[in-house]
């Protein structure tokens, strides 16, 4: 009955209008051959986008660039809040400072003048007259919401598992990638899961967030309307790495271009390629490849290296080891990241070829 | 009319003759005091000691945000930080900073008595407050904390740092907020004097009588869901832990059923102290007494139907969420009556610009933002967006800070000459007012603006971008923290060197003024003469003593003074 209700009030607020469509051309969109001319690099854009990531739109004042189809409808309700506070507040200082300066004391005003200690009449009307902004604001923020939650159907859906630090996204293909591809002027419904804690998808430019929640799946879904890179943090703190949790939206121009950047094939690259790929992909959250170190050691120079463990005992990083630390963490900890590992397994989530291409790929870390 | 009594005596200074300070020395004395205002001076220093070590883990970790990239701190250790800053700053000094603090000191003499209603169990809620504190201490020791003041799971049951110690030193800070709650409903209930009823009153009285039934029906609620929390942690029950069949979401519920109440703890008493303020240094009869103080009710009440507001985004349910996002539109509604009110109370006043008066306008101008950007966050669409970004961060400091600190400072200065019978030197006093509302805008505005394009909470590292708007915030919280030491100072300085003052400096009409500075280890020698507590022209100054004093005891000028025999109520 209450999904009834939403739906009612979500078409006469507009937010189901363009599922027919949006359906549409989302089958389109996987039929289109796959695989003909492969991504030259690792999860690289190929869509046109700014050629440095982190390149800064500016949007306006208060705002990152508009690139959902919400965010315009959000921003609006926000300028009008911010311009009803912004006259409130003028009045209450204006009034304020002007009573202080009036009626401050000083010879020739050394004792207060008569005036009524109460209006009742003036009370109520102050008391009324703001309630109806205020419940302007409730239904307006309401009928937004309708439409930031209620996904349109046939959306195109992406799978997200968040972890401590980590964001992985798989397509409808099943293709896995280190960022969160999408295509412009379609809906795309997000289906999260958490491995671990509480994590929070939040894509200020989509002026969208949703929590993961591990135990559930938490849905999200988002129309891009600009082509380009976005980021996508973890709002919710998860942690040491917390902070280093972000990734990037990359919204393409087709669903050409999306399945350029979003399928990979293994045996059309070499062992290391595949590697860092898979890096990217499992290990980047939380070990960098540039000697700084995160919440675990960084890859940069490890392989071959002797490491102190938690038990005194030196090991040296050797493909065992590696195999032993991706599939039991908890076993044999370098000293610095114990007593308890904070990393999961990955027992189960990548093959005997997979640990063989991260080795390879560590490797090349000199 | 008029009551012969020995005014010296009774309204004059009393640093030399019997007060509360010296009615007995020795460390014990304090110790094992039953005194209310005792039990207040040591509450203030306690408190003013937790706002000093929290004051500092914020410059620290303000420091570390000064740059993206890592200035000092790892992220582990900054995670630490943004925990013990919020956790000992909410639980150890904002939480008890006005209640237990300046009410203890202030309440049984509004209402002209001599002390709570339960004595002794005023002195144990302190020393509940010294052990919950301690324990939040201990946690530094014991590896720390990480989880934010919040204690989310499932994060809390999982991280290495010491989260049993420090729940289990916030359940017993909440025993010592109820304890101090149920002494002041009773003895507000028990112990008003004849004639004074419930709408004769000073203000500060209702809105502690507002806080005290919040404490008393909110804070149990903490208590289980700490208890659960540790129980969860160390026997894995599954009440919260989904990977024993628990809800994650459950426990913000639970925890939001105290904290948004909590809240107003925090706020009501601030607000209550801005009544007296506005009303005694602008010599203006309060405006609308019965509007500001079905207030503070309708804000208690309706305060404990909003907690759903901190979990729009946490995946409950739709309908529940809109539901709560109009109940917390209710909420500003009296917000708002008060803040009109206390201008019109202004108006055609007599207004000093004391040092009290000063944080009193800060605090009209901080809250008011306070306010105001909290309905950004109760309005759905908006709040998706700001969930979770430094606007929260900004929007809860400028009522936390801007309102209750500020109210806190401002109360101290205008108590301090009851309390040490001593004045504060009103030159310093401004200045640390005017660094406390520059620093603190310089620190929190920059926040809102980040906030809203996209900055994250609780990061430790950020995106270059937002570079500029950290280091002013970093900036401002040097002030900030600069202006609050120089208030403490001066106001330190004052209790011990400041000129002597008599009984009522600012010709109040509430009965706490018609005592000696410092009170009377009894608090009143002779039988108070009840007045409304915001008609001043009850008061008139005794030149002989340089202060004020209820003209029922001027009368007998010329006749001699016949012996009165002290009445302890």
């Amino acid at each position: 009955m209450v999904n009834q209700l939403f739906s009612l009030i979500a078409q006469a607020t507009g937010g189901q209008e363009k599922t027919e469509q949006a359906g549409a051309d989302k089958s389109a969109g996987a039929e289109v051959p796959l695989g003909s001319t492969p991504a030259d690099s690792a999860g690289g854009p190929t869509a046109p986008a700014p050629s440095d990531p982190y390149e800064y739109s500016y949007g306006d004042y208060w705002f990152p660039e508009r690139a959902s189809d919400f965010a315009a409808e959000v921003d609006w309700l926000f300028y009008f809040i911010f311009w009803v506070c912004v006259i409130f507040f003028a009045i209450i200082v204006a009034v304020m400072v002007g009573f202080v300066i009036k009626y401050r004391k000083r010879p020739g005003h050394m004792a207060p003048l008569p005036s009524p200690s109460h209006n009742t009449k003036l009370e109520i009307l102050w008391s009324v007259l703001p309630s109806f902004l205020l419940v302007f604001m409730f239904v307006a923020g309401a009928s937004g919401y309708f439409k930031q939650r209620i996904v349109p159907e046939g959306a195109y859906e992406t799978h997200i598992e968040a972890s401590q630090f980590n964001w992985q996204f798989t397509t409808e293909r099943g293709d896995i990638t280190e960022d969160l591809h999408m295509v412009v002027n379609e809906p795309f419904k997000l289906t999260m899961e958490s491995r671990d804690v509480l994590h929070s998808w939040f894509v200020p430019a989509f002026r969208q967030k949703m929590d993961v929640v591990p135990g559930r799946y938490s849905e999200v879904w988002v129309k891009p309307t600009k082509i380009g890179i976005f980021r996508l943090y973890c709002a919710e703190y998860c942690g040491d790495g917390h902070s280093l949790m972000k990734r990037n939206v990359i919204v393409h121009e087709s669903w050409d271009d999306f399945n350029k950047a979003t399928i990979w094939k293994d045996e059309e690259h070499t062992p290391e390629e595949n590697g860092q790929r898979l890096y990217k992909i499992n290990c980047a959250g939380c070990h960098s490849i540039d000697g700084s170190v995160k919440t675990g050691p960084s890859f940069l120079g490890k392989y071959g290296s002797d490491e102190p463990l938690t038990t005194g005992a030196m090991q040296t990083v050797d493909d065992n080891y590696i195999i032993s630390s991706i599939l039991e963490p908890q076993k044999d900890i370098v000293e610095g990241y114990g007593p308890r590992s904070q990393m999961p397994t990955f027992k189960g989530k990548l093959s005997p070829k997979q640990i063989r291409y991260i080795i390879a790929y560590m490797k090349t870390l000199k | 009319m008029g009551i012969a009594v020995d005014r010296t005596k009774t309204f004059g200074n009393a640093i030399d003759g019997d007060n509360y300070l010296n009615a007995s020395s020795g460390i014990k004395s304090w110790m094992f005091t039953l005194d209310h205002k005792r039990i207040g001076v040591m509450y203030l220093i306690g408190v003013t000691f937790a706002l000093f070590l929290a004051g500092i883990f914020a410059l620290v970790l303000r420091s570390e945000l000064f740059t993206a990239n890592k200035m000092f701190l790892t992220e582990a250790q900054y995670n630490q930080m943004f925990t013990l800053h919020g956790a000992v700053m909410v639980f150890a000094f904002i939480i008890p900073s006005i209640p237990a603090a300046l009410g203890n000191f202030v309440l049984p003499m509004m209402l002209g008595v001599k002390d709570v209603a339960f004595p002794r169990l005023n002195l144990c809620s302190f020393y509940l407050w010294v052990i919950g504190t301690l324990f939040l201490m201990l946690t530094l020791m014991m590896g720390g904390l990480d989880t934010g003041w919040t204690f989310y799971t499932p994060y809390s049951l999982k991280t290495n740092t010491g989260v049993i110690f420090a729940t289990f030193g916030a359940f017993v800070l909440g025993f010592s907020s109820i304890f101090t709650g149920l002494n002041f409903l009773v003895t507000i209930n028990t112990m008003r004097p004849p004639g004074m009823t419930w709408f004769k009153m000073p203000l500060f009285l209702w809105s502690l009588y507002a806080t005290s039934i919040i404490q008393i029906l909110a804070t149990p609620v903490l208590g289980i869901t700490l208890l659960l929390l540790l129980a969860e942690r160390i026997m894995q029950i599954g009440i919260f832990n989904p990977a024993y069949g628990g809800d994650p979401v459950l426990f913000q519920h639970f925890f939001w059923f105290y904290s948004h109440p909590a809240v107003y703890i925090m706020i009501l008493p601030g607000m209550g102290v801005i009544s007296e303020l506005i009303s005694v240094h602008s010599r203006k009869k309060i405006f609308g007494y019965s509007f500001i103080a079905f207030s503070s009710v309708a804000i208690a009440l309706l305060g404990f139907l909003v907690w759903g507001h901190h979990m729009f985004t946490s995946g409950q349910s739709a309908l529940v969420t809109i539901i709560f996002s109009a109940i917390t539109f209710t909420v500003a509604v009296p917000s708002a009556v008060k803040v009109f009110n206390w201008l019109a109370t202004m108006y055609k006043g007599c207004i000093s610009l004391t040092t009290p008066m000063c944080y009193a306008l800060s605090f009209i101008f901080l809250f008011g933002i306070g306010g105001l950007t909290g309905l950004f966050l109760g309005t759905l669409s908006t709040d998706i967006h700001l969930h979770d970004t430094y606007f929260v961060v900004a929007h809860f400091h400028f009522v936390m800070v801007g309102g209750t600190l500020t109210a806190l400072l401002g109360g101290l200065f205008h108590w301090w000459p009851k309390m040490f019978g001593r004045m504060y030197n009103e030159f310093v006093g401004r200045i640390g007012c005017f660094l406390v509302f520059a620093g603190f805008n310089l620190t929190f505005f920059p926040q809102f603006v980040m906030g809203s394009r996209g900055m994250p909470r609780r990061y430790a590292r950020y995106d270059p971008e937002f570079e500029i708007f950290h280091q002013w915030s970093t900036f401002g919280a040097f002030v900030l923290g600069i202006g609050i030491l120089i208030s403490f100072v001066c106001l330190a300085y004052a209790a011990f060197k400041g000129p002597r003052c008599a009984g009522n400096p600012w010709g109040a009409s509430s009965l706490e003024w018609q005592s000696s500075s410092p009170p009377d280890f009894h608090n009143f020698v002779h039988n108070v003469a009840l007045c409304d507590p915001y008609d001043f022209s009850t008061q008139e100054l005794d030149e002989e003593l340089d202060t004020f004093v209820h003209r029922e005891f001027m009368e007998p000028e010329e006749k001699p003074v016949p012996e009165v025999e002290p009445q302890h109520t």
